[in-house]
């Protein structure tokens, strides 16, 4: 088979088994495109030539003494959130930037004991804290369909990247819509897996019982391919769920005869823009054809989900983000006064805007006196949600809807207010409170030739299921084979 | 409900970041403005609902009291701001 800049991770596995290309040739080939596209669109913090090189000499070396290794040789970019031994680590703030690892993530371990050769390390929001890429220290990353967009946020550079052709596959992470949002955004797929699945050990902590890593790729297949990778139970993690490893990929051919769709009203009224909701509908029209039936479910505290996540996720925020102080890692300011003032500059200067924001939030509701009203006040209304999909999933195998209310928006249109920012996230949020695995896949254009992706969101556990029902949809449509011309 | 410049000074206090007076109004608004978007949440009636914080309501393991790290203290105080003989050095918090 050919092979081409295009080429997915399955395509480009089968290259390098019938010897059509090399991983040297691989990594060269995407450094060089990397380095082309950085002055447009700024999706990497840091490229290591010869750091790359050398992994993909030793696939190289590894394939021809016959070593077996699922994607072997096969090029990846990590999210600037994932420490890898040696590497900057920035988690795209001035706060870490001349961090370098000393470890490296059980992600990118797990992925480089598969084969995969490590590309760099991607652009994203300032502590993964932000929807559109506009909070990182390293400046924002363009949408390579549309240069005057954001690629979404916060695994931005992970998308761009992959969009772009700079990379095969790449990883994010998913608070409350990291990945998903951006997958949309970049016409990606992009998996948030169940809370547990992937170990979060070396992966930089924003809100601990919220935060998954997941992969971006141009298919369902690949991502089957990636998670099955990176997934896997880990010790290190204390929220690791310990279960076998699964094969996410053995489920994909099944026909989707009987599937069950459930289609939950809120997901579907009013603030879903017009050109998101006809896609969404062609879309279900197609997997109707595919043999799935659809019923309308209710998920009515589902519109919580907003509040209840802008209490969690600053206030874990605020707790995990305190480690940063000056002393043992990260910024220290050049002058003060005595430990107090150097700790309130270190973290003035080292922070920008929107993390210190969620920082003071998180510091408020779980000050003294404010605990009950707020941190344990959202966790109730996390059991109500989690029991709204418990009722669905009744009636359902998986639920789907638009990933976001709308499509790329222009730079600067929302960043000078944050409660703006934050509703882009209103239908991906849920599935961060709940712990839920949910997907997005590309599934048509508004009337402004904008990508338009569809969420699914499965029950626990339920991936491989997921990945069956996007793969089908991707065997009958050609959305996901679309490519930004740059 | 409403913050007072005051409020901001002391939260960022606790939460030691260094807020100038000049960002104070800033701030201010724009937490205000996010405080109306959690407070929406207060509407619900959540008596007797346990909170929830993992979905799959695990526990957490217990490991064996064994050792499993060695000792990395120079690679990691490579990253440090300012070390002295393997220490971390602050500024003189003790007369």
């Amino acid at each position: 088979m050919s092979w081409n800049t295009f080429s997915t991770v399955a395509e480009t596995v089968k290259a390098l088994d019938d010897k059509k290309v090399s991983a040297v040739e691989l990594a060269t080939h995407y450094l060089d495109r990397a380095d082309a596209l950085q002055p447009i669109l700024n999706a990497y913090v840091t490229l290591d030539r010869e750091k790359t090189l050398t992994e993909a000499k030793v696939a190289d070396d590894n394939r021809a003494a016959g070593v077996a290794a699922p994607l072997l040789g096969v090029p990846i970019a990590h999210k600037d959130i994932y420490l890898i031994d040696g590497w900057r680590t920035t988690c795209g703030s001035r706060m870490l930037e001349n961090f370098v690892a000393p470890y490296s993530s059980t992600v990118v371990r797990n992925m480089s004991a598969a084969g995969m050769v490590t590309l760099g390390k991607l652009n994203m929001d300032e502590f993964a804290m932000g929807s559109s890429n506009e909070t990182s220290y390293f400046g924002t990353v363009k949408n390579p369909w549309d240069t005057s967009r954001v690629p979404g946020g916060s695994s931005g550079g992970s998308a761009a990247s992959v969009a772009a052709g700079l990379t095969p596959a790449s990883t994010g992470t998913d608070t409350g819509g990291s990945i998903r949002q951006p997958a949309m955004f970049c016409n990606l797929t992009g998996l948030k897996p169940t809370y547990g699945i992937c170990s979060r050990f070396g992966i930089i902590a924003f809100a601990s019982s919220l935060d998954q890593a997941g992969p971006f790729a141009q298919t369902a297949e690949d991502c089957a391919l990636l998670l099955s990778a990176m997934a896997g139970f880990d010790t290190n993690d204390a929220t690791s769920l310990d279960r076998p490893k699964e094969n996410y990929s053995l489920d994909l051919a099944k026909r989707l005869t009987g599937l069950r769709i459930g289609l939950p009203k809120e997901f579907f009224g009013e603030g879903v823009a017009p050109g998101i909701a006809k896609a969404v509908d062609e879309a279900l029209a197609v997997y109707r054809k595919l043999g799935a039936t659809t019923v309308e479910v209710s998920l009515p505290n589902v519109k919580y989900s907003v509040p209840a996540y802008y209490v969690v996720a600053p206030a874990e925020a605020s707790s995990n983000l305190s480690r940063f102080d000056g002393v043992r890692y990260g910024h220290r300011a050049a002058e003060y006064t005595d430990l107090m003032d150097m700790y309130k500059r270190s973290r003035a200067e080292g922070f920008g805007a929107e993390v210190k924001r969620r920082i003071l939030i998180g510091t408020y509701v779980l000050s003294h006196g404010y605990y009950d009203a707020y941190y344990l006040q959202a966790g109730k209304l996390r059991r109500l949600i989690a029991d709204d999909f418990k009722r669905a999933y009744e009636v359902c195998d998986v639920v789907m809807g638009p990933t976001a209310p709308e499509t790329a928006f222009q730079f600067g249109s929302k960043s000078d207010d944050p409660v703006k920012m934050y509703l882009n996230d209103i239908f991906t949020i849920c599935a961060n409170l709940t712990g839920q695995p949910a997907m997005s896949l590309p599934c048509g254009v508004d009337e402004n030739g904008l990508h338009v992706g569809m969420q699914i969101i499965g029950n626990y556990l339920d991936e491989a299921r997921m990945l069956n029902v996007a793969h089908q949809f991707q065997l009958a449509t050609d959305w996901h084979t679309c490519h930004p011309s740059i | 409900m409403s913050l007072s410049s005051q409020d901001i000074e002391r939260i960022a206090h606790l939460a030691r970041i260094r807020v100038t007076p000049a960002d104070v109004l800033d701030v201010q608004a724009k937490l205000e403005g996010i405080f109306k978007l959690i407070d929406e949440m207060q509407a619900v009636n959540t008596q007797g609902i346990e909170p929830m914080s993992h979905g799959l309501d695990m526990v957490l393991r217990l490991r064996d009291d064994a050792v499993t790290e060695t000792n990395h203290r120079e690679k990691y105080q490579k990253n440090a701001p300012q070390t002295a003989e393997g220490y971390f050095l602050v500024p003189k918090v003790i007369e």
